[in-house]
């Protein structure tokens, strides 16, 4: 009894194992490697008749979010590039992507994309082993010669769906459902908290962390006690674990926003817009620029100003619950919302207001204030 | 004369641990003092909803508004007086007990949370047997498998397939029941499989159960990548199984929105706990199998087909793990994704022992994981101040507090996990 009892416990520990390690992580740090000089070193001209070879190496697809949008953005280059020949490489495991990524270098691939924030350590790694290909690591920075870091200011972009969430409740609660707790994802929450109270400091916001990014169910579970508690509206920012969040409004005829990829069509009515994350754009002009030679280190950062964060509606996307949705709702959204946004964004971006990043690497000295919307 | 002095020994060790057990109920009095009694604001107030939040047939009650500081003083006061009843007297009930201190300091410690906010007490319920249901399903495989005798640990996996059958299957019909049905199917063959393996062939059993639980995660992954991601519309997008308001009894206030609104897995659930309870205890079928489970050569010389009964609850426990899986995806959020079953098999397997190897013990034990996980869902929105790792963490402490040994020994069927040999 003792034997099997400590048997089911070891193969239970083994499989939970598995389990976590299907979600990002941090690899262990790898000792610092000294920091080269990072002054950008001259950008290969484009070669006449080259056919240059990228690679993502990435989770497992089909979160219709996150994701997904990396993979998108390889397709286009597929698609438009003419001298671009792409590979998509899925593994659930972060030691195996490791193993992919240096499989793919050895090949003699050009660029090799790697996607999350746990993922910047070992990129770092293997992009010094191999000087002479270039990296890119979508949702953190890179420090190498041979890398390029694209980052997102998701702080900017949560904040102009909390506009839109405090101004469409009814019941002046809210909802934000989070994968992890990461500082990644604290910047989402706490850019939404800044837009939910710009638009109106007396809406109250609800939080929940899922614990993990494929687990749907429990994704839902929290998302049913938030509508419970009186939210009406809950911002999912929490990959597969989202959709949860979605069927969960579906299920009870409230509303939820989506992330990263456009989700309106997930529950049409019921989802009101999504926070897009154009990672899809960053990973088609980083290859755009490799096959015109001029793909530069350092690091690109995404925001409002260059429209790859934000509101759905900025960039008249996905406006589908201007059908779907209950009239009164999609009247709000075109005549007030849609206008308050394009406003804050506009002042976020002549810098008269900014909103403060969770992990502080983007300063901000005049922070939106409570109630700044009706000043 | 031997037996005398065993019984002695035995009322001597029961002592022992009621003892200690008065000791641990003191400790948690004292904790609920220092812990949650410290630094409350005289005057504070703690609401309990206790009617759903959403749009219900139940007729609406008034809330529960408790002043927190006298509340949670009475509460410690309780556990208290029952320790040290219990450390004077010894009484054998201490389980019982337990059961009401943990009460006492469960319903302390909400209170505490909730202080100067609401919380909405019959959601949380409500939530927890949802949370539990997959829970109980998975327990009840694992009681129907080795009350034959036979060790299922491969329930995860099981289940794992069948959610994966029930939505390809359920978007494909467009039909909601032919899904579950593929899920019943599904866990009715991969049980069969273990069955083969276990029973005829007599493999080691816990080896034909991880067998089975990696080629679940490996063969659902496999199939996700391969053709689901590809196809989301047209392979794993199902919807799921609407709300069922049960008429007359969804109006009860308290009761109704917790037992009586939900979907029919949930339904399905329960009748089968009270079903499998009927069949292993008040049949002769059911006669059978405990005696197949704890003596199967007396079973067999008495004629009973050991071989027969063994396969048959195997494959009963795989439909109903089948149906376990189907809440999953159909019953939950109308797609599959990777391990998203997320452990609830091997959690099902501990509530089975903690719930002894009973059907209606299994449920309550996975009401008690459930509550845990709906708990922390509400603490997270209270903001209490316990870092939310901590709170994700709940379920499985208690697993671990509760398997450590709160329960005493728990007796397995006594052929439990061995294959038998027909002489």
């Amino acid at each position: 009894m003792l034997r099997r009892t400590i048997l089911v416990m070891l193969v239970a520990a083994m499989v939970i194992g598995l389990v976590a390690s299907c979600a990002p992580k941090a690899t262990p740090t790898p000792t610092p490697k000294p920091a080269e000089p990072t002054k950008a070193p001259p950008t290969k001209p484009p070669e006449p008749g080259k056919t240059y070879k990228v690679a993502l190496v990435i989770s497992l697809l089909g979160d219709r979010s996150f994701l997904d949008s990396a993979a998108r953005g390889i397709g286009w280059a597929q698609e438009r590039l003419a001298n671009v020949e792409t590979k998509i490489i899925e593994n659930a495991d972060v030691g195996e992507q490791q193993l992919a990524a240096r499989a793919m270098a050895e090949a003699g691939y050009d660029l090799i994309i790697t996607v999350g924030f746990g993922s910047a350590d070992w990129t770092s790694e293997i992009a010094t082993e191999y000087p002479d290909t270039h990296f890119a690591l979508v949702d953190a920075t890179l420090d190498v010669p041979n890398g390029t870091g694209l980052i997102f200011k998701e702080h900017d972009g949560s904040f102009t769906v909390g506009m839109a969430a405090a101004m469409l409740t009814k019941t002046g609660k809210v909802g934000f459902v989070g994968g992890m707790d990461v500082p990644l994802l604290r910047r989402f929450q706490e850019g939404y908290i800044q837009g939910v109270k710009y638009a109106d400091p007396n809406v109250e916001v609800v939080s929940g962390w899922v614990g993990a990014w494929g687990d749907p169910t429990k994704g839902k579970e929290l998302a049913l006690t938030q509508y419970e508690e009186g939210a009406d509206i809950i911002y999912a920012a929490a990959g597969k674990s989202g959709e949860g969040v979605l069927a969960a409004s579906a299920e009870k005829g409230l509303f939820s926003m989506g992330v990263d990829s456009d989700q309106c069509y997930i529950a049409p009515g019921n989802v009101i817009c999504s926070m897009m994350k154009m990672v899809d754009v960053s990973v088609f002009d980083a290859i755009k620029s490799l096959s015109e030679g001029t793909l530069e280190a350092g690091n690109r950062v995404y925001g409002l100003e260059n429209d790859a964060v934000g509101l759905c509606y900025l960039y008249d996307i996905d406006t589908e619950f201007l059908d779907n949705g209950p009239a009164d709702m999609a009247a709000k959204m075109t005549n007030e919302v849609i206008p308050a946004v394009k406003a804050a964004v506009q002042r976020i971006k002549a810098g008269e207001m900014c909103v403060k990043d969770h992990m502080e690497i983007y300063p901000c000295d005049n922070p939106a204030q409570p109630g700044g919307m009706g000043m | 004369m031997a037996t005398s002095v065993a019984r002695s020994q035995i009322r001597a060790i029961s002592t022992g641990r009621a003892r200690r057990m008065g000791l641990v109920f003191l400790a948690i009095g004292v904790a609920t003092l220092l812990l949650l009694g410290r630094g409350l604001e005289a005057g504070q107030k703690a609401t309990f909803g206790l009617n759903p939040g959403f749009k219900s047939q139940a007729i609406k009650i008034p809330d529960l508004t408790l002043p927190v500081q006298p509340t949670i003083y009475t509460l410690a006061a309780i556990i208290l007086i029952l320790g040290a009843w219990q450390l004077i007297r010894g009484s054998r009930s201490a389980n019982a007990l337990l059961g009401v201190v943990a009460f006492c300091f469960v319903f302390a410690f909400l209170t505490w949370a909730a202080r100067g906010k609401s919380f909405n007490l019959v959601g949380m319920l409500g939530s927890s047997l949802v949370r539990a249901t997959p829970i109980a399903l998975a327990a009840l495989c694992g009681v129907m498998c080795e009350r034959s005798g036979v060790v299922n640990i491969g329930i995860e996996g099981i289940m794992l397939m069948s959610a994966q059958a029930a939505v390809v299957v359920a978007t494909v019909t467009k039909n909601l029941y032919m899904g579950l049905a593929a899920a019943i199917l599904t866990g009715a063959i991969i049980s069969a499989l273990h069955a083969v393996m276990a029973v005829s062939l007599k493999v080691d059993q816990v080896i034909s159960g991880t067998a089975i639980i990696i080629i679940g995660t490996g063969a659902t992954s496999f199939i996700a990548a391969r053709f689901l991601e590809k196809n989301i519309n047209g392979l794993n997008n199902s919807g799921t199984f609407p709300v069922i308001s049960i008429p007359v009894l969804s109006k009860i206030p308290l009761l109704g929105p917790i037992f009586f609104e939900n979907g029919i897995i949930v339904y399905l659930m329960l009748a089968l706990i009270a079903l499998t309870h009927i069949l292993l205890f008040s049949t002769k079928w059911g006669l059978r199998t405990r005696a197949v489970g704890e003596h199967p050569r007396a079973a067999d010389t008495l004629g009973i087909n050991v071989y027969l009964v063994r396969y048959v609850s195997v494959i009963l426990g795989g439909m109903i793990a089948g149906v376990g899986g189907a809440y999953f995806t159909i019953g939950s959020v109308g797609r599959f994704d990777e391990f998203m079953t997320a452990g609830k098999g091997f959690i099902g397997l501990a509530a089975m022992i903690f719930g002894k190897w009973s059907p209606f013990g299994a449920f309550g034990s996975s009401l008690l994981f459930g509550f845990a996980d709906s708990l922390q869902i509400k603490l997270q929105i209270l903001r209490v101040h316990i870092p939310s790792e901590f709170l994700l963490m709940a379920p499985y402490l208690i697993t671990m507090v509760v398997l450590a040994g709160v329960v005493g020994r728990a007796i397995p069927p006594a052929a439990d996990g061995q294959p038998y040999e027909k002489q």
